[in-house]
C-alpha cells in the first residue's frame, strides 16, 4: 500500500508514546542513575562513574547465572523450536478438529505463570506427583529438590510443557497460508514427505520461525516465576537464572547500584543477541 | 496434505500428555489433604468440594481473583484503546521518525520485566499509585501496547486504503468511517489482539505482585503465600491454581473463531 | 501417451446431492484421444477445472469411472497415473534453482543423473530459459516462473498426458501469445496428449485442434475451431464463441416457421416438422453477426430494421440494429456506411440461421 507522508499522523500516534514513554523512559532514567551511584540508604549515594559496571562485569556470581541462562535458553530453543514444527506438522487442517486442537494447545499458555510452577511442583515430586512418582516407579531415581540434573531436566520439562504450544500455534498459521496448489503439485512431482517438508513447508515458514525463535530466546532469556516456584532457585544456585539473580539483588538484598548496572546490561545483552539472531536469518534468507 | 492415522494418534498423544499435569491439578484439587499426603490415588477417593468452598468463602482468596480480573480488563481496554489509532498510524501514513519509532517500541518488548521492578515500584509509589489496579494495568501496557501495535498494523495493512478513501468520498467522517466501517474489518486482528493483551496481563506475576500489597493483590500472590504453620496446604492450592484456567478457557472459547483465522490471514 | 476416456462421469462436492445444482459435472461421457490438443473451454463455475482435477486424480469423481488407456483409474493416486498439470500461477519451488526445479520430478523418479542433467538442457532449450538454470527460481519473472512450471510438466518422458489449468492467466498480454505458440511447437515436437482449460476462447482455437465447450457441468460441444463456430450444437456456444456471439431470439411457433413479435420467420420444412413433434416452448433462433446480410433495398424475404449504433472496430464494424423488438448485432466491412436512425433490410441465409429447442441446436435427420 502507498503510504502518504503526513506528519500530523503523530497526533495518533501521541497516545501509545506517552504511555510507552512514561513506563519506559522515566524507570530506565531511574536505573541510568542508580548504576553510577553507591547508594547506602535513602539520600546517602555517592557517585562511582562506572565503577559498578566493571563489578558486575567481572563478578563471578553473575557469570555463572549469565551461563547457565545462556545454557538454558539454548537447550529452550533446540528442543521447543524442532518440536513446535513437528505438532504443528500434526495438527487437523481445519474443522471442528482444527479449532479443538487450537484450544486444547493454547490451555498451558493461559495458565498464570506461578500456578504453571506449582503444577510442576506438584507434578514432578515423588510423594503426590503423578510424573514423580511414576519415574520413581521405573525405577530411576529422580528427585527435583536435591538433584542438580534433575533440577535442570525438571525446570526444561516445564518450559517444553509450558511454551512448545505457542511455537506450534505460529508454525500451525504459517503452514495454513499455503495454498493448496504447491501440495498439489508436489504430488504430481511425486515427492516424498520430506522433500513436501524440506522445499515447500520449511521455506515457507521462515518468517514464522524468526518470530518465534526470537519470542523463544527473549522469554526464556528473561524467565523467573516458573523456575523459581518450582525449584526456588535450587539445589543450591544450579537454576538461578538472570532474572532471579537480579531480583535478589534489587529488593531482596536492596544493592541498587550493582542491580541499575546489571540492568542495563542485562538489557543490553537481550537487544544484542534478538538483533543478531533477527540479521542472521533474514541475511541468510537475502544471501540465498 | 491429507490428515492420516498417524498424525491423529500423534496430536492426540501430544494433547493428552499436555493435559496430564492439568488433570493432576484438578485431581488434587477435590481431595482432602489426608488423602493427598496419605498415599498416591488416580482419582479421588473421597471427593470433596470443600477446598473451593474455602476459596469462594475466604475474601482473602476470592478477592485476588477479582483483582486479577480487574486489572487484567483495564490493561485489554487501554491497549485497544491506544493501540487502534497509532496501528492505523503506521499503516497508512509515513511522518517523520516513523521507523525509529517503531522499533523503538519493539524494543520495550524486549526488556526483562525484572529490570523495571524497582523502578515501577518507586515511580508508582511516588505518584500514589501503589497498589491499586490501575498501576499494574499501566505496568503491562509496557509489554503489551507494543505487541498489540505490530500485530494490529499487520491486519490494518491487509484492508486497502481505498476504502478509506471511498468512506470520505461518502461523507464519513475519520471517527465515524473507523468506529463504523474499519473496526469490523480488522475484527479477527482486534480479537487477536485482546487475546494475546489479556494472556500476557494474566499471566504475569513479577510485576503484578511488586506493585501491589493488599488492596489489589492478584491471585497470584496470594497463591504464592500459602504456607501455613501446618505446611503448604495443597488442596486448597489446588483448588485455587484450578480456578485460574477458567478464564483463559473462556477467553479462547469467545474469540476461537477470531484467533483461528487470524492466525490464518493475519501478522504471521 | 494415453487415450483418456471419461465414462458416466458426474461429480458433486457435497456429501449427498440433491438435485442437479449440487453437481459439478453431470452425466459426461467423452475421449481424449491420444496425442491431441485439446482445449476445454467454458466459463468460470462451468466445471472445467474440476474435470481437470478428475482426470489428473487431484479430485476422485463421486459417480462414473477414469479410464487410461481403457483400464480404469479411480483409485490411482495422482503419482501413479503419469499426468502433469500445470496451475494457473506459477507453483515452483522457491528454495531450488531452475534447474533443480526441472530436475525434481527426474530426481524422485531415480532417473540418472547424466540423463536428467540432458533432459533439463532440452526442455529449458525449448522454452528459452536456458540462459537462466542456475538462478533461484524465485527472483524470476512470473512469466518465468510459469515457464518452468511449465518445464517441470514436460520433463517426464513417461508422461502420458500435461493437463494446464488456465496456465497463461498471470502472464502479460504481449507475452500470451508468444507462450501460447511454444506450446503449440512442444506439442508438435513432443506428440503428447494435451488438454488446456481456458476461458479464452482466442487461447482455446489458436491452441486446439478441437475444443470441448463445457457449460453447466456438462460437455455441450465438442468439435474444431470452425466447427463450433458454424455449428454451433448448444446456444451456449453460439453465444461464447465469436465476437460479439451468435444473436439468440427467443420465439414462437407459427405457420411455416417461427415467430417473434410481429415478425415472422420462415423456416425450413424439416425443421418445421421438429418443431411440431416437440411440445417444449423454449425455442430460440439464432444467426451469427458474420452471416447476417444488410441491404439498403428491400426484397421478400428482408426484414426492416433500424440502426441504432455502429462500432467501428478497424478492419470491420458492429452494427447494432433493432428489428422488431428485439436488438441484434450485424459484422459488416470497414465500408458499410449507414446513419444512425436509418433503416437497413436483413435477410437470413437459411444454412446459417439455426433452430434451437430446450438450448440444443435442432440438426437435419440424414
Amino acid at each position: 500500500m502507498q503510504k502518504v507522508q503526513d506528519n500530523k499522523a503523530w497526533w495518533l500516534v501521541l497516545p501509545v508514546f506517552l504511555l510507552v514513554a512514561f513506563s519506559a523512559l522515566i524507570p530506565l532514567m531511574t536505573v541510568v542513575n542508580y548504576s553510577v551511584q553507591d547508594i547506602f540508604g535513602p539520600g546517602q549515594a555517592f557517585y562511582v562513574g562506572t565503577e559498578w559496571f566493571k563489578e558486575v562485569l567481572s563478578n563471578e556470581r553473575l557469570q555463572d547465572s549469565l551461563i547457565r541462562q545462556f545454557l538454558f535458553s539454548g537447550a529452550v530453543l533446540l528442543i521447543q523450536i524442532p518440536l513446535g514444527i513437528g505438532v504443528a506438522l500434526m495438527m487437523p487442517k481445519s474443522g471442528i478438529k482444527g479449532s479443538l486442537c487450537l484450544i486444547l494447545l493454547a490451555i498451558p499458555l493461559l495458565i498464570p505463570w506461578n500456578v504453571v510452577g506449582t503444577i510442576w511442583q506438584i507434578f514432578a515430586r515423588g510423594d503426590i506427583g503423578l510424573f514423580g512418582w511414576g519415574i520413581n516407579q521405573l525405577g530411576i531415581d529422580y528427585n527435583y529438590t536435591g538433584d542438580t540434573l534433575d533440577a535442570w531436566l525438571t525446570v526444561l520439562l516445564m518450559d517444553v510443557w509450558h511454551w512448545t504450544p505457542l511455537v506450534a500455534l505460529l508454525c500451525y498459521s504459517g503452514l495454513r497460508a499455503i495454498p493448496e496448489a504447491f501440495y498439489q503439485a508436489a504430488e504430481i512431482d511425486r515427492a516424498s514427505k520430506w522433500a513436501v517438508f524440506r522445499y515447500i513447508q520449511l521455506p515457507r515458514l521462515k518468517s514464522v520461525l524468526i518470530i518465534a525463535v526470537l519470542l523463544r530466546f527473549m522469554d526464556s532469556f528473561m524467565i523467573y516465576i516458573e523456575p523459581f516456584v518450582l525449584t526456588g532457585g535450587g539445589p543450591g544456585s544450579s537454576t538461578t537464572f538472570l532474572s532471579q539473580t537480579l531480583t535478589t539483588m534489587a529488593i531482596g538484598q536492596f544493592d541498587l547500584g550493582r542491580a541499575a548496572a546489571f540492568s542495563l546490561i542485562y538489557f543490553l545483552i537481550v537487544l544484542l543477541i534478538s538483533w543478531l539472531f533477527f540479521t542472521a536469518i533474514t541475511h541468510a534468507d537475502k544471501e540465498k | 496434505m491429507r490428515q492420516t492415522r498417524s498424525k491423529n494418534v500423534g496430536i492426540t498423544l501430544f494433547i493428552l500428555l499436555l493435559l496430564t499435569p492439568i488433570y493432576w491439578l484438578l485431581n488434587m484439587s477435590f481431595k482432602t489433604n489426608q488423602e493427598i499426603l496419605g498415599g498416591l490415588t488416580l482419582w479421588p477417593q473421597n471427593f470433596t468440594l470443600d477446598n473451593y468452598a474455602v476459596i469462594f468463602s475466604d475474601p482473602s482468596w476470592y478477592s485476588g481473583y477479582i483483582n486479577s480480573m480487574i486489572y487484567v480488563s483495564i490493561n485489554v481496554v487501554i491497549t485497544l484503546l491506544v493501540a487502534l489509532p497509532a496501528a492505523y498510524a503506521f499503516s497508512r501514513y509515513k511522518f517523520v521518525g516513523d521507523k525509529h519509532l517503531f522499533f523503538w517500541l519493539l524494543s520495550n518488548r524486549m526488556a526483562p520485566p525484572a529490570v523495571f521492578l524497582l523502578p515501577f515500584f518507586q515511580l508508582y509509589s511516588s505518584i500514589g499509585l501503589f497498589d491499586t489496579h490501575i498501576a499494574v494495568a499501566l505496568a503491562h501496557c509496557l509489554f503489551n501496547v507494543p505487541l498489540a501495535v505490530w500485530i494490529l498494523e499487520g491486519f490494518m495493512s491487509g484492508v486497502p486504503r481505498e476504502y478509506d478513501e471511498m468512506a470520505y468520498i461518502d461523507g464519513y467522517s475519520f471517527p465515524k468511517f473507523f468506529v463504523k466501517v474499519f473496526l469490523p474489518m480488522i475484527r479477527s486482528g482486534i480479537g487477536v489482539t485482546a487475546f494475546f493483551a489479556f494472556m500476557f496481563s494474566w499471566v504475569e506475576l513479577l510485576l503484578a505482585r511488586t506493585l501491589t500489597s493488599v488492596d489489589a493483590q492478584p491471585i497470584g500472590a496470594i497463591m504464592t503465600r500459602t504456607i501455613g504453620a501446618s505446611g503448604i496446604d495443597w488442596g486448597v492450592l489446588a483448588a485455587a491454581g484450578s480456578l485460574t484456567i477458567i478464564p483463559g478457557l473462556l477467553v479462547i472459547w469467545f474469540v476461537r473463531n477470531h484467533v483461528a483465522k487470524g492466525f490464518a490471514l493475519g501478522r504471521v | 501417451m494415453a487415450e483418456i476416456q471419461l465414462k458416466s462421469l458426474a461429480h458433486s462436492y457435497s456429501d449427498r446431492p440433491e438435485g442437479p445444482d449440487d453437481y459439478a459435472i453431470r452425466q459426461l461421457d467423452h475421449v481424449w484421444h491420444k496425442g491431441g490438443a485439446y482445449a476445454l473451454l467454458g466459463p468460470s463455475g462451468c466445471g472445467k477445472s474440476t474435470m481437470l482435477n478428475i482426470i489428473s486424480g487431484l479430485v476422485q469423481p463421486s459417480e462414473g469411472d477414469v479410464l487410461f488407456d481403457g483400464k480404469r483409474v479411480n483409485e490411482l493416486s495422482p503419482r501413479d497415473r503419469n499426468i502433469a498439470q500445470v496451475f494457473q500461477f506459477p507453483v515452483i519451488y522457491d528454495s531450488m534453482t531452475v534447474y533443480d526445479n526441472l530436475a525434481f520430478p527426474l530426481k524422485n523418479n531415480k532417473v540418472p543423473a547424466s540423463k536428467i542433467k540432458a533432459r533439463v538442457h532440452e526442455i529449458a532449450e525449448v522454452l528459452e530459459i536456458e540462459d537462466k538454470l542456475y538462478k533461484k527460481a524465485k527472483n524470476l519473472t512470473a512469466d518465468e516462473k510459469q515457464k518452468v512450471s511449465m518445464g517441470r510438466g514436460l520433463v517426464r518422458e513417461d508422461v502420458s498426458a500435461i493437463l494446464f489449468d488456465e496456465p497463461l492467466t498471470v502472464i502479460d498480454p504481449q507475452l500470451k501469445w508468444k507462450l501460447r505458440r511454444k506450446l503449440k511447437q512442444i506439442h508438435e515436437q513432443f506428440d503428447i496428449t494435451m488438454v488446456y482449460v481456458t476461458h479464452d476462447q482466442l487461447e482455446a482455437s489458436t491452441f486446439a485442434d478441437k475444443i470441448a465447450v463445457m457449460y453447466g457441468g456438462q460437455i455441450v460441444q465438442f468439435g474444431t475451431p470452425t466447427e463450433l463456430f458454424e455449428q454451433p450444437n448448444h446456444t451456449f456456444v453460439g453465444f461464447f464463441i465469436g465476437s460479439p456471439g451468435m444473436n439468440l431470439v427467443e420465439v414462437q411457433r407459427c405457420p411455416r416457421g417461427v415467430c417473434f413479435g410481429s415478425t415472422v420467420v420462415a423456416l425450413e420444412p424439416w425443421q418445421v416438422d421438429v418443431l411440431q413433434r416437440t411440445k417444449s416452448t423454449n425455442i430460440k433462433i439464432g444467426i451469427r453477426p458474420e452471416f447476417v446480410q444488410v441491404s439498403p433495398v428491400a426484397s421478400d424475404d428482408t426484414f426492416e430494421a433500424e440502426v441504432l449504433d455502429v462500432e467501428d472496430l478497424g478492419t470491420y464494424k458492429v452494427v447494432t440494429v433493432q428489428l422488431d423488438h428485439e436488438k441484434m448485432k450485424v459484422r459488416q466491412s470497414e465500408e458499410f456506411a449507414a446513419s444512425i436512425g436509418s433503416r437497413v433490410h436483413l435477410s437470413f441465409p437459411k444454412q446459417w440461421l439455426k433452430l434451437y429447442v430446450d438450448e440444443f441446436l435442432v440438426q437435419e435427420q440424414q
